[in-house]
């Protein structure tokens, strides 16, 4: 009881906060100019027509490259919790079946589209919405497609983490490329183009491909790793 | 009156709606997939809300990869919420009839 009525005492404290300080900024009012300066500046300097691209990969790309390697991490740290070799006679947690003729046709047919997509996300990340990490979700859901509907289909580790280290040099080489020229982290060095063009916005292209091919590795070798490392012991007790 | 904001309302009970029965379902089968469903809807909102970046970000991750997951997940421990140990194995070998 005494418990129950602390727990209500500290969400009410919490609770009378959160209004207090909600209630003293104005709703929809804008009291930041950063906001200007970025709708401002990334058509006519950068010439990238999507500001939230510029934001994310240019003006605030060491936050993107902070989230890059806790992505990285978290892959590292389940791979390495649940990577473990098969001992004789294990099977994988995939059905034991495999899955019928139109789902595996119908993947067939799907698989190359939804890598396509993905790629057209991520390349053109600096000309419509989207970008390296929604490109790179949806190759790994490509991936998915085929690890679920075809028993014998097979993801190589060696491949991922080569492609994955690749794309993750390439990020950091680039933002360094930019501070041994006299510049800040990631910033800006080759020619910008012209607005609207695919081969515009300096290096935000080729750090969009670099990001997508480093999300679709990460995820997809995630992806693998869970559906094909169960723990027996959990199996046994069914 | 915009006819328009109707199927807005709708989305949004739907939602909500989803939301609720995901915190309240004891299959966590259902209760992942109905968690979806809130991602699922949730893009929607960022799209009619004029940012299609993150309705992607939502509807790649939310819906696909983050129930994908889980549901690996739950295949390789129980499907029933519980907190008595006992009960658990009978309601699993009930195939979680109550």
């Amino acid at each position: 009881m005494m418990k129950r009525f602390f727990i209500f005492l500290i969400l009410a404290i919490v609770g009378y906060y959160i209004v207090d300080v909600v209630s003293q900024i104005p709703f929809g009012e804008n009291r930041v100019n950063v906001g200007d300066y970025y709708l401002d500046k990334s058509p006519s300097e950068l010439k990238v027509s999507n500001t939230v691209t510029a934001i994310v990969v240019n003006y605030r790309g060491f936050d993107t490259l902070g989230e890059v390697t806790v992505l990285f991490l978290a892959a590292t740290g389940l791979a390495s919790i649940m990577f473990r070799r098969k001992r004789k006679g294990e099977k994988d947690i995939r059905a034991k079946k495999a899955s019928s003729r139109i789902i595996q046709i119908g993947s067939q047919i799907l698989f190359p589209i939804i890598i396509l997509l993905g790629a057209y996300v991520f390349i053109h990340g600096h000309l419509s919405p989207g970008g390296g990490f929604q490109g790179g979700v949806i190759i790994a859901t490509a991936s998915l497609l085929m690890l679920i509907s075809y028993r014998k289909f097979k993801v190589n580790h060696s491949t991922i983490s080569w492609i994955e280290s690749i794309a993750g040099i390439v990020f950091v080489l680039l933002g360094v490329t930019g501070l041994i020229l006299g510049k800040t982290f990631l910033e800006n060095f080759l020619p910008t183009g012209e607005l609207n063009n695919l081969l515009s916005g300096g290096i935000i292209g080729i750090i969009y491909v670099a990001v997508g091919f480093k999300v679709a590795a990460e995820l997809t070798g995630l992806i693998d790793t869970l559906l094909l490392n169960n723990r027996p012991e959990a199996n046994k007790e069914k | 009156m915009n006819w328009l904001v109707i199927p807005i309302i709708v989305l949004v009970i739907l939602t909500i709606a989803a939301a609720i029965y995901a915190v309240i379902s004891k299959n966590l089968l259902y209760a992942v997939v109905s968690t979806g469903v809130v991602s699922l809807g949730l893009s929607m909102f960022f799209f009619i809300l004029q940012a299609p970046d993150v309705a992607l970000t939502e509807a790649a991750i939310g819906v696909a990869l983050t129930t994908i997951i889980f549901i690996i997940t739950i295949r390789n421990t129980t499907e029933i919420e519980c907190c008595d140990e006992k009960k658990s194995k009978i309601d699993v070998k009930k195939g979680g009839e109550k």
